[in-house]
């Protein structure tokens, strides 16, 4: 079990993570054991520490050579508390779909830790894998694709009780599918339909039940209603926060859409370029924010609201987001930032709560990685 | 702008060029598509007009017939499985329906353009960008390929691509999203249409690319006083840009009215439902309310109003009777100019 | 054109007319309906499709004829009576009579021998067939999903197996066998035949594995297994059932080829391809020799490839 990484020795740590409890786990069932482990509500259930993923980009068609790297997430540390909802933001290419897929291992980390109740799920295999897996449960951008078309909606969610068969005894699971379609507001007659016959919404609800069928502790949502009609995604975003209560599910929720993420999440978290930019809570990132990329984000939204629109200000980006597998050095919204100065080319900026408001008790001192952090209201009208 | 009351039986009484400016007007539309699982009927009976320097925007949801329309309006549906069985559709006081194939042509992308929602493949990508801006002046206007090329290096500074002149021999995949969209807003400028028809364009583009998209199109639709038909499931990008909005539901408009009223005072259940059901970027609130049900199967709409099934305030006669689109007027009787709503109970949605 | 699409993607939806939040109001208000699954979606437009119920009685009858040609005729194939040689000309009156077409060199029912040669080509096409799916599918779903270094060993190794032209390839196996029975035919062609199917299938499921049906069977922690027989290969089988229905036909014109060059079966064998090797000799007195067998070759690969015509119509995605 390798030692995680203290706040100090990181590179680009955020300072004040505390450190993370390890599990003494010498042997698999050990780690089985803490990943059965109860956490409780407000603790720390998933945390990352400097988590880093390359895409190695090669030349050549026989002896391939790596010629660079797409840096798709690089060192990102965040906490997940247990019961809460993190939702992380950002335009695409920022990575957040990366980490999506990091943290349920289905891409390998090129570096960093992510410890789910104190074990690196990053360094599991065998058995305390699968129990990892039962926990941390996955839903899906699109309803379309999510869904394999050659299968019934109960051989769907009936596959996760086949793939950990001590989660259900074999004569139980059509029943428990049943059960799960109930939850999610679906005739539990639909057994034996195909994903086919069914409507956006409604394959979103029937990926939630087969993301629910193992009672796991963490779901991560990928853009779970950008596929969805407006009127439909009001209904999803109900059921996702109902299931939440009654479950006691803790939500990794990644999204583009902001007014959504504001709406479900406790804290929330700003991705640009591989990078956290700003992290807080709800009222901390859109009330005072005070990383420039979170204004000019939140500043761009479109709200249905022409009244309150013409009090916003409205900060206009120029340019497009840099390729990541150039990304400028030292800030990586200089080309973009308006506020930009000599130092923001050289110094990486510390994903931390900005000097200026160290202990304040204001909303703006939350960790922002901005060397000119400034609070601005972009989201009220003046 | 008045509002033609509009319904199946009553054709609009207006001419069409009432206001002198009317560029474009779409009378009784209907539009079918001959399915396996039967006719889908995909656009019933819609009206509107869109005049010079004036924006509309179409708002829906997938399956409301946004799109279906202004495909029939360009002439690209697929006919068939698609047939448009009644409807006139004039542009300057003419019906494109019953033009011949080569008036039609002349009209499309001359006169009317259109913005799509996927800019990469709606480029060639073996072309050169260069090379097909230039198409359109090489064909239509019978530049030289010299002059051609430099229309098109003006065309792109035009839309605010930097380094157009290195950039006019580049490829489409070379350029990130924003600024193939703004390349495809440079083609359909190319020839000064009268009317841009701009599908979804900014849906595929991040939140804050798609605020300089819409500026330069909204800039740029100011400068050439063109008709912009906007085609949105957002009601954030709306309410920036247009100036009157038609709500669709199962291929009928809903609710007409100028963009801030309807914001402010929406008349028909199903704008109040979308409206209610968007969360609030500025402040965090309870639970969202949510239209239940689904949008309906266009091969068996409902019966009466197509909403009945979904609206929370539906009677009997909803279930009957389809209602017409109603001038909608202030308790008081007075006519609130450019609003109607296709809702039985359109005084008390409004007036509460 | 997405939103025309999205449109006919409603109307398939069979339980978007009356939809309701909860169980009950849904159960109540939808009337039942039967699963559709892509398979039945295609059967049911085959059904409809004139040239599949063509190809599909043809190759009913000569799958029939291939089983059971006592029931066809009662003459012996093999039964040489110089006493009807050759020269005695079809009876085209005497219909599923042992004379209705004639009597070849030998003095056998041209007749029976065209009966009974239905067995040998038919068999060949399916077992061929059948052999080179399963390698060929195998092969494909390997390289495609594991990629890499084995992608790289099995594509090369395909593309030799490309390289070599089919005929001359099936010339130079067969010679190397004494004794050429139908299983060293089928054997020889299989052992050549698997590469198309093999790209076929390696292209279809580099695709396939990119769902995210795929990612979310292995987040949910699935065996490579169960990923690749329950979600990669239901999925990208459609265009390989289409290229194998159309090869079938091919099958049976090159067991014919290799037949009348005389490296296929060979006689006692009974053949349409030996029959039109041994009709050529006597072409100018007697065409229907060679022609009768040749038009029963046609029949059959037309029937074939009408019907992977049909099938592929029935599954192409782009189509539906």
């Amino acid at each position: 079990m390798a030692e995680p990484r203290k706040s100090g020795e990181a590179v680009d740590a955020t300072p004040n993570v505390t450190e993370v409890d390890v599990v003494d786990a010498g042997s698999e069932s050990a780690s089985v054991a803490a990943i059965e482990a109860p956490v409780e509500r407000g603790e720390p259930i998933l945390q990352v520490r400097n988590l880093v993923k390359h895409f190695p980009l090669t030349q050549g068609i026989l002896f391939k050579r790596q010629v660079g790297a797409v840096k798709a997430v690089d060192g990102i540390s965040f906490d997940l508390y247990q019961g809460e909802t993190l939702g992380i933001v950002g335009e695409s290419g920022c990575g957040k779909s990366t980490v999506a897929k990091l943290l349920m291992m289905l891409e390998t980390a090129t570096a960093g830790e992510v410890f789910f109740k104190g074990q690196d799920i990053t360094k599991l295999s065998g058995r305390a894998l699968k129990a990892v897996r039962r926990n941390i449960q996955m839903v899906f951008q699109d309803p379309y694709t999510s869904l394999n078309p050659r299968m019934t909606v109960g051989d769907i969610i009936g596959e996760t009780f086949d793939i950990h068969p001590d989660s259900a005894p074999k004569g139980e699971r059509r029943r428990k599918v049943q059960e799960l379609l109930d939850v999610v507001g679906l005739n539990p007659e639909y057994i034996n339909r195909y994903p086919h016959q069914f409507s956006g919404g409604q394959r979103q609800r029937i990926g939630i039940a087969r993301g629910l069928a193992l009672n796991p502790e963490i779901i991560i949502c990928d853009e779970p209603v950008s596929a969805l009609d407006v009127s439909v995604q009001a209904q999803v975003i109900n059921l996702m926060e109902k299931l939440q209560d009654e479950f006691n599910l803790s939500y990794i929720f990644i999204a583009h859409d902001l007014s959504i993420v504001r709406h479900i999440s406790d804290r929330v978290g700003v991705m640009y370029l591989g990078k956290m930019a700003e992290i807080g809570t709800d009222t901390q990132i859109y009330d005072h924010p005070t990383h420039p990329y979170t204004q000019a984000l939140l500043s761009a939204v479109p709200v249905p609201d022409p009244d309150a629109r013409e009090g916003r200000e409205r900060i206009i980006l120029s340019g497009d987001v840099p390729s990541p597998a150039n990304p400028p050095s030292g800030c990586r919204f200089r080309t973009r930032c308006w506020k930009a100065q000599d130092r923001c080319a050289t110094d990486v900026p510390l994903l931390a709560i900005p000097e200026r408001f160290k202990g304040s008790d204001s909303q703006a001192a939350h960790e922002s990685a901005c060397h000119f952090a400034e609070e601005k209201d972009v989201v009220h009208a003046a | 702008m008045t509002i033609t009351d509009i319904t199946a039986d009553a054709p609009s009484p207006h001419g069409a060029n009432e206001n002198g400016g009317t560029l474009l007007e779409v009378r009784d539309l209907h539009v079918e598509f001959h399915t396996r699982d039967g006719v889908a009927k995909a656009v019933n009976g819609v009206n509107y007009s869109v005049a010079a320097g004036e924006t509309l925007a179409v708002l829906g949801e997938s399956g409301s017939g946004k799109s279906v329309t202004a495909q029939a309006i360009m002439g690209i549906l697929d006919m068939p499985p698609g047939r448009i069985p009644q409807g006139e559709i004039l542009f300057r006081g003419q019906d494109m329906l019953k033009m011949g194939k080569e008036e039609r042509r002349l009209i499309r992308g001359q006169k009317i353009a259109m913005i799509f929602q996927d800019a990469l493949s709606s480029l060639n990508p073996v072309l050169s960008v260069g090379y097909q801006l230039g198409e359109m002046f090489r064909v239509h206007q019978g530049l030289s390929k010299k002059g051609a090329k430099a229309k098109s290096i003006e065309l792109m500074e035009r839309v605010r691509i930097p380094a157009a002149k290195e950039r006019v021999n580049d490829y489409p995949h070379q350029f990130s999203g924003g600024m193939r969209q703004r390349i495809m807003i440079a083609m359909a400028l190319a020839l000064e249409p009268d009317l841009i028809i701009a599908d979804e364009p900014t849906t595929a583009l991040d939140v804050t690319v798609q605020a300089q998209v819409m500026d330069l199109l909204a800039e740029l639709q100011r400068e050439y006083n063109m008709g912009l038909i906007l085609i949105t499931h957002d009601l954030g990008v709306v309410a920036d840009v247009a100036d009157k909005i038609a709500v669709m539901y199962a291929g009928r408009i809903v609710e007409t009215a100028p963009v801030r009223e309807l914001y402010k005072r929406p008349s028909h259940p199903y704008t109040r439902g979308l409206l209610d059901s968007i969360p609030r970027l500025d402040q965090k609130g309870q639970e969202l309310y949510a239209i239940k049900g689904l949008p309906p199967n266009l091969t068996r709409i409902p019966s009466g109003c197509a909403f009945n099934p979904r609206c929370p305030v539906a009677q009997d006669v909803c279930r009957t009777d389809t209602p017409v689109l109603h001038q909608v007027t202030e308790a008081d009787g007075a006519a609130l100019p450019g609003r109607g709503s296709a809702c039985h109970f359109w005084k008390e949605t409004i007036h509460g | 054109m997405p939103e025309t699409l999205k449109d006919t993607e409603t109307t398939k939806d069979g339980t978007a007319a009356v939809p309701g939040p909860t169980a009950a109001t849904m159960a109540a208000s939808t009337k039942p309906e039967k699963a559709r699954s892509l398979w039945s979606d295609a059967w049911h437009d085959l059904r409809r499709n004139p040239l599949f119920v063509a190809s599909a009685i043809l190759i009913t009858i000569l799958v029939v004829m291939a089983a059971f040609p006592q029931l066809f005729t009662g003459a012996d194939p093999r039964y040489a009576d110089l006493a009807n040689h050759y020269l005695q000309k079809p009876n085209w009156s005497h219909v599923f009579k042992e004379d209705w077409f004639g009597y070849d060199v030998q003095g056998r029912s041209i007749y029976a021998r065209v009966i009974h040669g239905a067995r040998n080509s038919i068999l060949v096409a399916l077992v061929v067939t059948a052999l080179v799916t399963v390698i060929g599918t195998a092969t494909g779903m390997i390289a495609g999903y594991f990629g890499g270094l084995i992608d790289t060993l099995l594509s090369r190794v395909t593309d030799i197996f490309f390289a070599v032209p089919f005929t001359l390839g099936a010339m130079v196996v067969l010679t190397s066998f004494e004794e050429r029975s139908v299983w060293v035919v089928i054997l020889a062609l299989a052992f050549l035949g698997w590469t198309q199917i093999a790209r076929v299938a390696r292209g279809s499921v580099l695709t396939i594995k990119q769902a995210d049906y795929v990612m979310a069977a292995k987040a949910l922690g699935a065996s490579t297994s169960r990923i690749l027989l329950r979600h990669i290969l239901p999925n990208a089988i459609a265009p390989v059932i289409v290229v194998a229905t159309i090869s079938l036909g091919g099958y049976i014109g090159s067991e014919a080829t290799l037949s009348f060059l005389g490296i296929g079966l060979a006689e006692p064998a009974v053949s349409w391809g030996v029959d039109i090797s041994s009709g050529q000799e006597q072409l100018r007195n007697a065409a229907f020799v060679l022609i009768i067998p040749s038009i029963m070759v046609s029949i059959t690969v037309l029937a074939f490839i009408m019907l992977g015509d049909a099938v592929r119509n029935a599954l192409d995605p782009k189509l539906r």
